[in-house]
């Protein structure tokens, strides 16, 4: 016992110093806090904003965790984070889970494009029954009269179709799905919008890397993979034909068109495949941020509203040169005019 | 190889008990060292709980139908677990009838006939192949071993055994079979080094007295080393055949991930690890997530029984020999 007096008596200069220090270290790096979950597809796109914020305000600091839009809406619900992030609006049914009114706030958009692998990988044009009739299964060889109607110049093979889709839950499904649902009423009804969905046909692999290797290594095949993914793995894709009638290659600009053009309701709740716009490439999709109209914390609130506010006007210029694309202007407006009913 | 491992704590705990009747330290150690091992006990107890709390609702909802039925369909939230368990018991068979003839010949080899230089490089090279995160086997799997199955090995199956379900129609690359391999690949380490222990482990008195028989090197291997060491090498292959029903990452970059029951091993398939890391991530609805967390407690559940079955075949085989070497 008198050992251990000891003992105490010899360390206690040293540990009240410890704490010292460490309750100097700490005031020293009081920053706060924001933290948030969510989608995988913008991850690139916010931690490059989190990054460029730190040096517009240097007391507040951003923590992102990208677990997939599933895990960001139930994170946000349970109020275990400041912000979530989805690629997909939430449904009626979650919605109705929330302890307040959640505001969707959408960011940027990205766009699915249809690889292919075939022998001298010639030009390809789509529409939307031919896409809908492969994927369903119905379209099984190249050569179906179906594909060569819209590519009278292209030499296409007496081969199997292959198709690829993506075996992971993703935002990236969830577009493809969603726009096969709006224009084959076959899909809508067998197969069905979700981040994943019970495939008539083909195989899965996961990630975009997944569908990408398997397209590029498997001839016949055809997948979806993000636009990104496709221009920097030298993938070709297929122009493919609007709402309008109009063949379009996917690009930022397409993408931007038809943002531009669909009908976007108050809540931004929207989805942006098949718009209607001439230049509008039709399998595209935006992702958004979550947020309450409520702050609880009317401090950290008040970062949060002034981040976003920056998110949505000098963010957005950011976004092309990571390979998204930016809301029109129109939009912009009105998701700045959003931002400013956040009460705290 | 557990119940010859509980015999030697039992004797252990009983000397110690023997030689030191009141010492406080003794029995602190004792008190530990059962928190430490009912700790263990817990845990696994508090894992399945937690699955069954989270999957309640489904398995009130689908019952015994989650069970036997194939349809794994997210948008009309109906859910059967069939294909994915039927995925993870073939690839798994696939993974041991490959991997435990290579393993356990490569240890029999390395204890009984490699010459020195050979046996140390080659055994940092298998524990090297156990270093790989699966992750990275994956990649390799997509880009390297899927195109050369395509292209060689499964057009040749395909002209020797097509005839038969098991090597007939399309061949994709992504497979049952492929996946099988990927596996096979990953628990090959484990059951090597546990074997090659195993097979160290028996006393050269076995071999000494076969070569005095007059047994040649194989008799002697096959009668005084194998034999010997039965028990020790199936506790080995239980090892990996563990290892092979969790395996996850590269399974699902090889295996195709569609939910069906095909005979052909040429055909894609899925695992219940497998539908787990793909769609746990992403699932926003109740039912769906429940679905998943009760996909979760089939597999906590088969690997449990495959557990005992193998406990109980283990015991089954030692017994009969036991009772074959009195007669």
């Amino acid at each position: 016992m008198r050992q251990f007096g000891v003992m105490t008596k010899f360390e206690l200069p040293k540990i009240l110093g410890l704490i010292v220090a460490l309750g100097l270290s700490a005031s020293a790096s009081a920053q706060m806090m924001i933290n948030g979950a969510g989608a995988t597809f913008p991850y690139p796109m916010y931690s490059k904003w989190f990054d460029e914020y730190a040096k517009v305000d240097p007391s507040v600091r951003f923590n992102y965790q990208s677990i997939g839009s599933g895990g960001g809406q139930k994170q946000i619900l349970a109020q275990t984070v400041d912000f979530g992030a989805s690629d997909g609006p939430m449904s009626d049914d979650n919605l109705s889970k929330a302890p307040g009114k959640l505001l969707h706030i959408p960011t940027v958009a990205g766009a699915d494009v249809v690889a292919y692998n075939l022998p001298g990988n010639p030009a390809l044009k789509l529409d939307a029954d031919t896409i809908a009739g492969i994927f369903l299964g119905q379209i099984k060889k190249w050569n179906d009269p179906k594909i060569s109607a819209s590519n009278s110049g292209a030499k296409l093979p007496d081969q199997e179709i292959v198709v690829v889709h993506r075996s992971d839950g993703s935002g990236t499904t969830y577009i493809w799905t969603d726009y096969l649902s709006k224009i084959s009423p076959e899909w809508k009804t067998k197969v069905g919008t979700n981040t994943s969905v019970n495939w008539p046909t083909g195989i899965g692999g996961k990630g975009n890397e997944g569908v990408a290797g398997q397209v590029k290594q498997t001839p016949g095949a055809i997948g979806y993979v993000e636009l990104i993914y496709a221009v920097q793995n030298k993938m070709s894709y297929a122009e493919v034909k609007n709402a309008s009638g109009k063949f379009v290659k996917p690009s930022l600009e397409s993408i931007t068109a038809a943002l531009a053009t669909a009908q976007i309701p108050d809540d931004f709740r929207f989805s942006i495949t098949n718009a209607p716009g001439a230049d509008a490439y039709p399998i595209c999709g935006a992702t958004w941020l979550l947020v309450y109209e409520q702050q609880k914390d009317p401090a950290k609130g008040k970062k949060l509203v002034e981040f976003l506010r920056w998110a949505a006007k000098d963010g957005e210029k950011m976004a092309t040169d990571l390979q998204y694309a930016p809301l029109p202007d129109s939009l912009q407006q009105r998701v700045l005019k959003r931002i400013d009913e956040i009460k705290m | 190889m557990a119940v010859a491992a509980s015999i030697a704590v039992e004797e252990r705990s009983v000397q110690v008990r023997m030689a030191s009747p009141s010492r406080f330290g003794d029995k602190a150690f004792e008190w530990l060292t059962l928190a430490m091992a009912l700790a263990v006990v817990v845990l696994v107890i508090l894992i399945g709980w937690q699955l069954w709390i989270g999957s309640s609702v489904a398995i009130k909802k689908f019952g015994f139908h989650f069970l036997v039925t194939s349809t794994w369909d997210p948008v009309a939230e109906q859910f059967g677990a069939l294909p994915f368990i039927y995925g993870t018991l073939v690839s798994s068979l696939i993974a041991l009838l490959i991997a435990v003839p290579l393993s356990i010949a490569t240890a029999a080899y390395l204890t009984e006939l490699a010459p020195l230089w050979i046996r140390q490089p080659l055994v940092s090279l298998i524990e090297m192949l156990a270093a790989i995160p699966s992750v990275i086997l994956g990649l390799w799997g997509i880009f390297v071993m899927i195109p050369w199955l395509r292209d060689y090995p499964f057009p040749f199956l395909k002209r020797l055994f097509g005839w038969t379900p098991f090597f007939s129609g399309p061949i994709y690359g992504p497979s049952m079979l492929a996946g099988g391999i990927i596996i096979a690949i990953m628990i090959l380490p484990i059951i090597t080094s546990v074997s090659r222990e195993i097979l160290r482990s028996v006393p050269n008195l076995q071999r000494e007295a076969a070569y005095a028989l007059g047994a040649t090197r194989w008799e002697a291997t096959r009668i005084a080393v194998f034999s010997y060491a039965k028990k020790g090498l199936f506790g080995a292959v239980i090892l990996g055949l563990g290892r092979a029903l969790g395996e996850t990452m590269a399974v699902t970059m090889v295996i195709g991930n569609t939910p069906q029951i095909a005979a052909s091993l040429l055909k894609p398939g899925y695992t219940l690890a497998s539908v787990i890391a793909n769609e746990f991530t992403e699932a926003t609805t109740d039912m769906y997530l429940q679905a998943l967390f009760e996909i979760g407690l089939v597999l906590f559940g088969i690997t449990i029984l495959v557990n005992l079955l193998a406990q109980l075949l283990l015991r089954t085989i030692t017994t009969t020999s036991a009772t074959r070497a009195v007669q």
